[in-house]
């Protein structure tokens, strides 16, 4: 088959339980734009199972087409049978690019089917575009975000994952119309993985916190994470840390912002008693406004702050909580 | 040493990345490399955390641990610390055919020279390097194998004869159980890396790493597939981008105070 017979621009719509990921929103919204540049369709492949109910939200957010894959063998997820429902997918519809969120859940599904297409995969990409000669283009970060590579991919289907949050879902529109395809799957009975059980455990989420208060090594032990605590808790705000504490068991990793923790991009980011090492700040530098307090003035931080405080935080921490509780008049 | 893994019931393999030290590494920010010169190669320090939980499970089943890397060949240097940290054998593949490779080309190297081994009972990989940072080649060379894998595994719950049990930190943790051969790609919290004793400090200076080239893949694998050639994505630029511009406004504590209160009031936060 030609290259040229791969087209449209595929969305994998990551659900657990029933319950769709909002990164599959957003990544529809860019698929609508990259498809009317190129005059394609958008395609949504909806994996699960008593899924099909949800074919129509994923049209009201851009989908031209939903294939829908359902079975009981899809309900939890199992990587192995997934790949095989997913290509059966992407044989039907030839997508020229498909889209997946840089989820765990993304990330351990996507590269089995580069393997399976022999296609290339990109990973974390924070843009997609379509350049002059109609090359479909990703763009991603490297060396902790101080260089951005334009990248693009010899072979089709085009693969890329991208993070929640980098892009805008469109509008929901419900008078939206589109097309729903059932694929069949009758997978193995023993795929070699299996799920034994979920583990229940509350996951902060800290990728979609509003307010951020941030704290680092400035903090002298583990039970001052109080004063943290009480000031996010009057801001509305979720608790994120540097990598140190996570690793001193002072607080869990869902916490930790940086490189090998979460990216985040909140309304507003506070960072207490962090110096602001790349490894942190590629987490956090596209945060809306940032605050910073840090006893030294010459902290990497001060760069990537709009608003620096130069104070001991045992003290400006406590000052400003009470300053905030006389504003709230509690 | 016989091309076959060496000798023991179970037989592990390692994928160890040698990585610049990003510590002490420099950065052209013209050009958007990296100064190879500036930095020395360190085995990827989420790397350690696959090969101790590797090397636990070694002593715990009496089995052997292999690690491969592909890299250039200066990497010889960085890998002999993985005999210090529990390895059997290190296999290094180094080849200007292997050159340029992206995640695909990596994890076809990779899993030729597991091919050429004989498929191990279990292969443990790192979550993702620190340069490339894709966290891809670990499900690619599952794949390529045609072996279940996990990814995000934070910990590892029992080995059976035939069947590890781990749990996979997905939108959830999940306990599930993997048939051998199986692939699983670790988190860091998975072990915390042990400190090599100076005894196996020296038995890992002395230890010779095994240079593979690539010829000596051809029986098990299409040279096509190799390096910059079987890679299908493209550089097709370097960008080096602008900081978010910040107004970087400093205060002392006492104005701070005021500041911050007068945007949380005004952001709608208080
Ligand atoms: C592979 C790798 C991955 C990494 N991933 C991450 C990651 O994901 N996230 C991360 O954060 N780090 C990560 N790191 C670690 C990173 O390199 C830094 O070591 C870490 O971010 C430093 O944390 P910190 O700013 O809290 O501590 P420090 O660098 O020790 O800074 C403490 C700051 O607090 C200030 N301070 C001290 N006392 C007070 C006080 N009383 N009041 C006010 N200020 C005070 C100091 O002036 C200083 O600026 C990673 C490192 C590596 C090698
Ligand atoms: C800036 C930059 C961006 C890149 N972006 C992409 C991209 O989007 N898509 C793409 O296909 N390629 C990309 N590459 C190429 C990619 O980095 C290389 O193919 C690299 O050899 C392997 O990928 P990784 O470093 O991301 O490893 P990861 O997949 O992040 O590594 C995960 C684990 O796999 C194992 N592993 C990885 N590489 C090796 C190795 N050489 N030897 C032994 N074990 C290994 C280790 O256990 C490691 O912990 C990029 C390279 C650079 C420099």
């Amino acid at each position: 088959m030609s290259q040229e017979d791969y087209s449209g621009f595929m969305v994998f719509a990551e659900q657990h339980d029933g319950v769709i990921h909002p990164v599959t929103f957003e990544l529809l919204g860019k698929a609508r734009e990259l498809a009317e540049k190129k005059g394609s369709k958008v395609y949504a492949a909806l994996l699960g199972y008593n899924v099909g109910s949800l074919s129509s939200e994923l049209i009201y957010y851009g989908a031209d087409r939903v294939y829908v894959v359902d079975s009981e063998k899809l309900k939890v997820f199992d990587v192995m049978h997934y790949k095989d429902a997913f290509l059966k997918v992407i044989e039907k519809a030839k997508p020229e690019a498909i889209l997946m969120g840089a989820t765990n859940t993304g990330r351990t599904l996507a590269p089995r089917i580069s393997a399976a297409l022999k296609t290339g995969l990109t990973a974390d990409c924070t843009d997609l575009f379509i350049d002059e000669k109609g090359n479909f283009i990703q763009v991603r970060p490297a060396f902790s975000g101080n260089i951005f590579a334009h990248i693009g991919t010899k072979t089709k289907p085009a693969m890329a994952t991208v993070r929640y949050r980098t892009f805008k879902a469109i509008e929901k529109d419900t008078s939206r119309k589109g097309e729903v395809e059932k694929v069949e799957y009758s997978g193995p009975d023993d795929t070699g993985y299996k799920v034994l059980e979920k583990i229940p455990r509350e996951k902060v989420n800290i990728s979609d916190a509003e307010v951020i208060v941030a704290v680092g090594k400035g903090l002298k032990k583990k039970e001052d994470l109080k004063i943290i605590e009480d000031l996010a808790k009057l801001l509305n705000a979720t608790v994120g840390a540097s990598r140190p504490l996570v690793d001193d068991d002072w607080i869990s990793r869902d916490h930790q912002v940086g490189f090998s923790g979460n990216i985040v991009k909140p309304k507003i980011y506070i960072a207490i008693g962090i110096s602001g090492s790349p490894q942190h700040t590629v987490g956090m530098k596209d945060s809306g406004i940032v605050i910073s307090i840090n006893k030294d003035p010459n902290a990497p931080i001060a760069e990537y702050s709009d608003y620096f405080i130069v104070g001991d935080l045992y003290e400006v921490v406590p000052k400003l909580i009470e300053e905030i509780k006389k504003k709230k008049g509690t | 040493m016989d091309d076959a893994i060496m000798e023991g019931s179970f037989k592990i393999v390692v994928l160890m990345k040698p990585v610049p030290d990003m510590e002490k590494v420099k950065f052209n920010v013209e050009k958007g490399t990296i100064e190879r010169e500036s930095s020395e190669l360190v085995i990827n320090p989420f790397d350690l955390h696959a090969l101790e939980v590797a090397a636990q499970i070694k002593e715990k089943v009496n089995g052997t641990v292999t690690t491969i890397s592909m890299a250039p060949p200066h990497a010889a240097d960085a890998l002999k610390e993985s005999i210090a940290r529990g390895s059997d054998r290190a296999i290094l593949l180094s080849d200007r055919k292997f050159g340029g490779a992206d995640t695909l080309a990596t994890a076809y190297a990779l899993a030729s020279a597991i091919r050429k081994l004989g498929i191990p009972d279990l292969i443990v990989a790192g979550e993702k390097s620190v340069d490339g940072d894709t966290a891809q080649v670990p499900p690619l060379v599952a794949e390529m194998l045609g072996i279940p894998h996990a990814s995000y595994v934070s910990k590892v719950i029992d080995i059976k004869e035939k069947a590890i049990e781990v749990i996979t930190e997905q939108e959830a943790p999940y306990r599930v159980e993997l048939r051998l051969p199986a692939l699983i790609q670790v988190t860091k919290e998975v072990a915390k890396p042990r400190v090599p004793t100076l005894k196996d400090k020296l038995k890992a200076k002395k230890y010779e790493i095994e240079v593979w080239s690539a010829d000596k893949l051809s029986d098990v694998a299409n040279p096509d597939f190799f390096g910059l050639k079987g890679s299908p994505t493209w550089v097709s630029k370097i960008i080096v981008p602008k900081p978010k511009p910040r107004s970087k406004q400093v205060f002392n504590a006492e104005e701070g105070i005021k500041k911050i209160i007068e945007i949380l009031s005004k952001e709608g936060v208080i």
